[in-house]
């Protein structure tokens, strides 16, 4: 379904401040895989995403979206094969739009846009019934404006319109973040039920390692850009939280250094 | 001032007011829909009027001159869009250089500084001598309503529409729109296209009217365009509310204001010359309530006061 074929990126070539972000990074995505990563800071986790969706282009290397190369595809047109959740909820969503029209927007991921109706009476009676199935009441506000929603909320409807079109891949950036504990918990618990009801094939950053074993079939680790560790099946369910720290410091030589992590 | 003289000068500020209001729904679309400052206008609203005067002149008739004056406004906005998105520079930079350009344009367009376009040897649509003694129907501001009227019409439907919701959404979140698939550049292009043509077919308007096209007619425009924004928003806000027709609404609305403000301060005996400066200065204000609003009045618990609006 994905295909990283040793994709480099560095930021800042040629000054001081150049920093490898991708360093020869190959990943194989298969049809309906649920890859949580996770990685210290500056691993390179959210990098990989935006190359995936194509926020700029790699140094060298191919991206492969379901067999077609996007490596050369602007970001709005490989929106097509991708449906997005942000660390920021204030990223995914359309502040002054309402939910309604923010959906509309979602459904026509891919598609030409023309002169019909922005949302369709047809749409608005379907969207009510999915966000009734979210049960945070948002069916009855249908017209209000995104922006005047919590972050919670927002994330729930920014992951419904991730997966209005079925992408081919979903990508989560860290989506729960950004949210207090219990949010995180359901927004996280809606991710799951969504990934498995259109089996969609997905990639989830987080920072939390134990929603990184608990979520998912398998488990990749990054450091300074590429993957370190792979573990999918069995060896996954098996994993600890102290596995996982001990696997870093032997593959990497180093500590994990992420307090973020560790403490959650 | 006597009352008579102030009431005599009403119809003709509400006149200007509509006109300028035209130009201040283009200024809405690109400041408010597709949040850039875009200052091509001053040289756009211009080439509206110039064009459409030279048309008139070489013996054009009044419709057809607008439509031309309205496409040379969307041809403006099309190398604005260009220079932004295309070429890369800052919007705000892209409509100062357009706008540059625009001024020696204008002068070649018209072969000198300023052209008349009297009343009484053309076939206007509007003008200032049509406010008074005239049948209703060719009353100026009854025509220049209709004008606002049909437009606010047409961008309601328009902004409705799948491509509408996507210049709207890629003012509102770039990263979201792009995430949904709309061509980020495009639609900022398409916007300022619409807008310039709206305020070129204001300048073209403002010709008629005043009788003559003039190089510097729309100097400053867009401080006046943002003054009727943000007018209407201020004086109309909680009255015309929700719909996005009655936030256009409220824009011509606040373009009426301003000239009724605009005519009694003059009346009142203020320097013209001031009259620029003065608008900069409530434009100014204005924009720098609602920072400090959230700089200097958030509290957890305001007791009493009255709105600082």
């Amino acid at each position: 379904m994905l295909e990283l074929q040793h994709v480099y990126k560095t930021f800042n070539p040629g000054t001081v401040n150049a920093k490898t972000a991708l360093d020869d990074l190959c990943l194989t995505l298969n049809d309906g895989d649920f890859v949580t990563v996770i990685g210290g800071n500056g691993a390179g986790k959210s990098t990989m995403l935006n190359a995936i969706s194509g926020v700029w282009k790699p140094d060298s290397g191919k991206v492969i979206i379901d067999g077609v190369d996007v490596t050369n595809m602007p970001e709005y047109k490989r929106a097509k094969f991708l449906g997005r959740v942000f660390q920021d909820p204030m990223m995914g969503t359309a502040a002054s739009m309402g939910i309604d029209e923010n959906l509309a927007l979602a459904a026509r991921r891919g598609k030409r846009r023309g002169l019909a109706w922005g949302v369709t009476k047809k749409e608005k009676a379907q969207y009510r019934d999915l966000l009734a199935s979210l049960d945070l009441g948002l069916e009855d506000r249908m017209t209000s404006k995104v922006g005047l929603l919590s972050g919670g909320q927002r994330q729930a409807v920014t992951l419904l319109m991730a997966s209005l079109q079925e992408p081919k891949l979903l990508l989560l950036d860290e989506h729960t973040a950004a949210l207090d504990p219990k949010t995180a918990a359901k927004v996280l618990a809606l991710s799951d039920e969504i990934v498995a009801r259109n089996r969609l094939t997905t990639l989830m950053v987080t920072h939390n390692m134990h929603d990184a074993i608990a979520h998912g079939n398998r488990l990749i680790m990054m450091h300074n850009g590429r993957v370190i560790l792979d573990i999918s099946g069995e060896e996954k369910k098996k994993l600890t939280v102290e596995d996982l720290l001990e696997k870093f410091t032997a593959v990497s030589g180093q500590e994990f250094a992420n307090d973020r992590a560790l403490l959650s | 001032m006597s009352l008579t003289t102030f009431l005599n000068a009403m119809p003709g500020a509400v006149a200007q007011g509509l006109i300028w209001g035209i130009m201040a729904i283009g200024v809405y679309i690109t400041y408010k829909v597709l949040d850039i400052a875009d200052l091509t206008v001053d040289g756009s609203m211009c080439t509206g009027g110039a064009v459409c005067a030279m048309m008139m002149i070489s013996g054009h008739g009044v419709a057809v001159s607008l439509i031309v004056a309205v496409l040379a406004g969307m041809l403006a906005g099309l190398v604005t869009g260009i220079f932004h998105t295309f070429m890369g520079i800052p919007a705000i930079l892209a409509g100062i250089l357009t706008q540059l350009s625009l001024y020696s344009i204008n002068l070649k367009i018209m072969g000198k500084a300023n052209v008349a376009l009297s009343v009484r040897n053309y076939d206007v649509l509007v003008s200032l001598n049509y406010i008074r003694n005239v049948p209703f129907y060719k009353n100026t501001i009854l025509v220049v309503a209709i004008f606002v009227v049909v437009l606010i019409a047409f961008l309601y439907w328009y902004f409705g529409t799948e491509m509408g919701c996507g210049v709207r959404a890629t003012g509102n979140n770039l990263n979201m729109a792009r995430a949904q698939g709309i061509n980020t550049n495009f639609y900022k292009v398409f916007g300022l296209v619409i807008s310039n043509g709206i305020v070129a077919l204001s300048g073209a308007l403002l010709a008629q009217y005043q009788g003559f096209a003039d190089v510097n007619m729309a100097r400053g425009a867009i401080v006046i365009g943002l003054a009727a924004v943000i007018i209407g928003q201020a004086l109309f806000g909680r009255l015309l509310r929700g719909n996005f027709a009655l936030k256009l609404l409220r824009v011509a609305l606040g373009g009426i204001v301003y000239f009724i403000v605009y005519q009694t301060v003059i009346l009142a005996g203020l320097d013209p010359d001031l009259l620029k400066m003065l608008s900069a200065v409530v434009v100014a204000i204005f924009l720098a309530v609602p920072y400090w609003k959230t700089k200097y009045f958030t509290k957890p618990s305001v007791k009493g006061g009255k709105d600082n609006a």
